[in-house]
C-alpha cells in the first residue's frame, strides 16, 4: 500500500509536468520564469515548497532528537521574520528587473549592472559552487526516504536515483510552471501532514503534555536551550535565513511573480506556513527519545521516518512519506535554476546559441543538469555529514553574497571591483571554516558565533571598501538602473 | 515618522527573538514546552509584523520611464 501511494504521488508529479508542458509558449521566458504568471497562492507555495527541503523535516528532526526543542528557535524563528522582510523590500526589486531588462539569471543582472563580463561569470562560477551542496541536500534526504521506506530493500544510492530521475523528467517538461504547480502540490501536502504526524504520534504516548512530561523526565535539556545552544549561536543564527536572497532557485521564482503586490501575502502567510512544517519536525525530533533511546550517527537522520513507520498504518506511512519526499523534492527548483544559469549565463551569453541547433541547446542543457545532479549524487555515496551541517555550510555562502545583491539595488557607489572583492572573500572564508574546526551549526569554537556572522561582515567590509577605492561606475549605467 | 516607528518596531521584534529569560526552563504550556510554545507564537506574530509593514511600509516598484 505505501510503494502504491508513491507510485500515485510521483504519477501525479509527472501528470504536472506533463499537463504544464501543453501550456508551453515555446520560448525561453516561459520556460524559465512562466511568462511571468504565478498569482498569489502559488507563489506562496513554490516560495515555501522551495525553500524547504530534506533541511526541513529530516534534518531538522534529526537536529531535533540532537539538541532538543531549541532547534526552532534557531532556525524557524529567525526565518519567520527575516524572509518576510527579503519578500517585502528585495523580492519586488528583483521581479521589477525582470519585468524592465527580462533578466532570469543573478548573473545577468549583475553584468548588465556593473557593465562587467568578467562579473557575470564569476557569480555564474561562485554560485554553481553554492548550489551543489544544497542539491546535495535533497539527493541525500531522497535516499534516506526511499532506505527506509523499502525496508532496506533499496539502497540510498537507489532511492536516490529514482528521485532524481522523477523530477529531471518533471523539470524538464514542465519549466518553471511546472515546477511551480509541483511545489505548491508538495507545499500543501507536507504543510498539511505534519500536524496529524504529531497529534496521532502523541496521541499514541497519552497526549502532547505527557509525551514531553515523559522527555522532561529523562533528558530535561532537551526542553530547553541552556545546554544545548549557546546564546551567540541563537543571535548570529538570525543571520542564515538572509542566503534566501541569494539563492538562484528563489531569485528565479521572485521573476515568475504576476504582479509585485503579490509579495505582500507572501510575506504575511509564509511565517503560518513554517510553523505548520517545523513545529511537528521539532517537536518529533525530540520526542523520538521516548521511542528510539540512544540512537547514535547515521541512524539518526531517518528518525522522524521510523516514528511514521512505528505509528502509522499502510495507507497514512505512504501519504505521510510523500510528503516528505515532498519537502526533499525542492530539488525541483534547483535544477530548473542550473539548468537556466547553464543556458543564460553560459550558452546564450557567449554566443553559442547561434552555432547549435535548438535541439542540439535543448540536449546541452539537459545534458549539463544530469551531469550535476550525478555528480550531487556519487558526492552523496561518499560524504557522510549531517543533512542539517551541508545545508548551513551552502547557507552561510548564500548568505555572504547578499550584500552583492543588496549593494547592486541600493547603492549607486557599488563598482564591479568591490562586487568581485566580496565575492571572492566569501569563497576564501568558506574555504578557511571548512578546512577548520569550526563548525557551521554550533559556531566557532569557544565562541559560539557562526561562521556565517564573520563572513557576512567581512564580505560587506570589503565591498564597501573596495569600492570607495576604485572608480565610480559609469553615469550611463546608473541611469539605466537608478532612473530618477 | 511612521518609517521610524516601524524600524524601531522590526529591531525590536529581532531581539525578542532572542528569549534568553527561557532559555533554561523546562515547564511546560499548553502541553509544550514554553520555550518552543513561545517561539511558535513568535512566528505568527511575525505574520502580524509582515502584513503591518507591507500594508504601511510597502511601495510598489517603480517601472523605468
Amino acid at each position: 500500500m505505501t510503494i502504491a501511494v508513491l507510485v500515485l504521488y510521483f504519477a501525479v508529479l509527472l501528470g504536472i509536468g506533463a499537463f504544464a508542458q501543453r501550456l508551453f509558449r515555446g520560448t525561453g521566458e516561459d520556460f524559465f520564469a512562466a511568462s511571468r504568471s504565478l498569482g498569489p497562492f502559488v507563489l506562496l507555495m513554490a516560495i515555501f515548497g522551495t525553500h524547504m527541503t530534506a533541511f526541513s523535516i529530516l534534518g531538522a528532526s534529526a537536529e531535533a532528537y540532537k539538541r532538543g526543542i531549541g532547534v526552532f528557535s534557531l532556525m524557524a524563528s529567525s526565518s519567520a521574520i527575516v524572509v518576510p522582510l527579503l519578500l517585502l523590500y528585495v523580492a519586488p526589486k528583483v521581479w521589477a528587473l525582470g519585468r524592465d531588462f527580462g533578466f532570469t539569471t543573478q548573473a545577468q543582472y549583475f553584468r548588465a549592472r556593473f557593465a562587467s563580463d568578467k562579473l557575470g561569470l564569476l557569480l555564474f562560477v561562485v554560485l554553481t559552487l553554492l548550489l551543489l551542496p544544497y542539491l546535495l541536500v535533497s539527493v541525500m534526504g531522497g535516499g534516506i526516504t526511499f532506505a527506509k521506506i523499502s525496508g532496506g530493500a533499496l539502497s540510498p544510492a537507489a532511492g536516490s536515483a529514482i528521485l532524481c530521475a522523477v523530477v529531471l523528467t518533471y523539470v524538464s517538461t514542465g519549466g518553471m510552471r511546472g515546477t511551480a504547480w509541483a511545489n505548491t502540490f508538495q507545499a500543501v501536502m507536507f504543510t498539511s501532514l505534519g500536524a496529524v504526524a504529531l497529534f496521532t504520534i502523541a496521541g499514541d504516548w497519552g497526549g502532547l503534555a505527557e509525551a514531553f512530561g515523559a522527555l522532561g523526565a529523562q533528558k530535561p535539556e532537551l526542553l530547553g536551550r541552556q545546554d544545548t545552544i549557546a546564546p551567540a549561536e541563537l543571535a548570529t543564527y538570525t543571520l542564515i535565513p538572509l542566503s534566501a536572497g541569494m539563492f538562484p532557485h528563489l531569485f528565479m521564482q521572485w521573476l515568475a511573480a504576476e504582479k509585485p503586490g503579490h509579495f505582500r501575502v507572501s510575506s504575511t502567510f509564509y511565517p503560518l506556513c513554517l510553523v505548520l512544517v517545523w513545529l511537528p519536525s521539532i517537536a518529533l525530533g525530540a520526542l523520538a527519545h521516548l521511542d528510539f533511546p540512544g540512537l547514535k550517527g547515521p541512524a539518526i537522520a531517518g528518525v522522524f521516518l521510523e516514528l511514521i513507520d512505528r505509528h502509522f498504518g499502510d495507507l497514512m506511512v505512504g501519504l505521510i512519506t510523500a510528503g516528505v519526499l515532498a519537502a526533499v523534492m525542492s530539488l525541483d527548483s534547483q535544477v530548473l535554476a542550473a539548468s537556466n544559469m547553464f543556458t543564460n549565463d553560459l550558452v546564450r551569453h557567449y554566443g553559442y546559441h547561434d552555432r547549435l541547433s535548438e535541439k542540439q541547446l535543448v540536449l546541452l542543457g539537459r545534458a549539463f543538469v544530469i551531469g550535476i545532479v550525478a555528480l550531487c549524487w556519487v558526492a552523496s555515496l561518499f560524504l557522510k555529514p549531517t543533512l542539517f551541517a551541508i545545508a548551513v555550510w551552502s547557507f552561510t555562502g548564500f548568505a555572504g553574497l547578499l550584500p552583492t545583491l543588496v549593494a547592486a539595488l541600493f547603492w549607486k557607489r557599488a563598482t564591479a571591483a568591490g562586487i568581485a572583492a566580496s565575492t571572492l572573500t566569501v569563497l576564501v572564508l568558506l574555504g578557511f571554516y571548512l578546512s577548520s574546526a569550526a563548525s557551521p551549526e554550533r559556531g566557532l569554537p569557544g565562541l559560539g558565533v557562526l561562521p556565517v556572522a564573520i563572513v557576512m561582515a567581512a564580505a560587506g567590509l570589503v565591498l564597501v571598501v573596495v569600492s570607495l577605492l576604485t572608480s565610480p561606475p559609469e553615469k550611463a549605467v546608473l541611469e539605466k538602473f537608478f532612473p530618477r | 515618522m511612521r518609517r521610524l516607528v516601524l524600524v524601531l518596531l522590526v529591531a525590536a521584534f529581532l531581539l525578542l527573538r532572542l528569549d534568553f529569560w527561557w532559555a533554561d526552563e523546562a515547564r511546560l504550556v499548553a502541553g509544550l514546552p514554553v520555550s518552543l510554545l513561545y517561539h511558535a507564537f513568535y512566528c505568527v506574530a511575525a505574520a502580524a509584523v509582515a502584513w503591518l509593514l507591507g500594508r504601511y511600509a510597502w511601495q510598489e516598484p517603480e517601472g523605468r520611464p
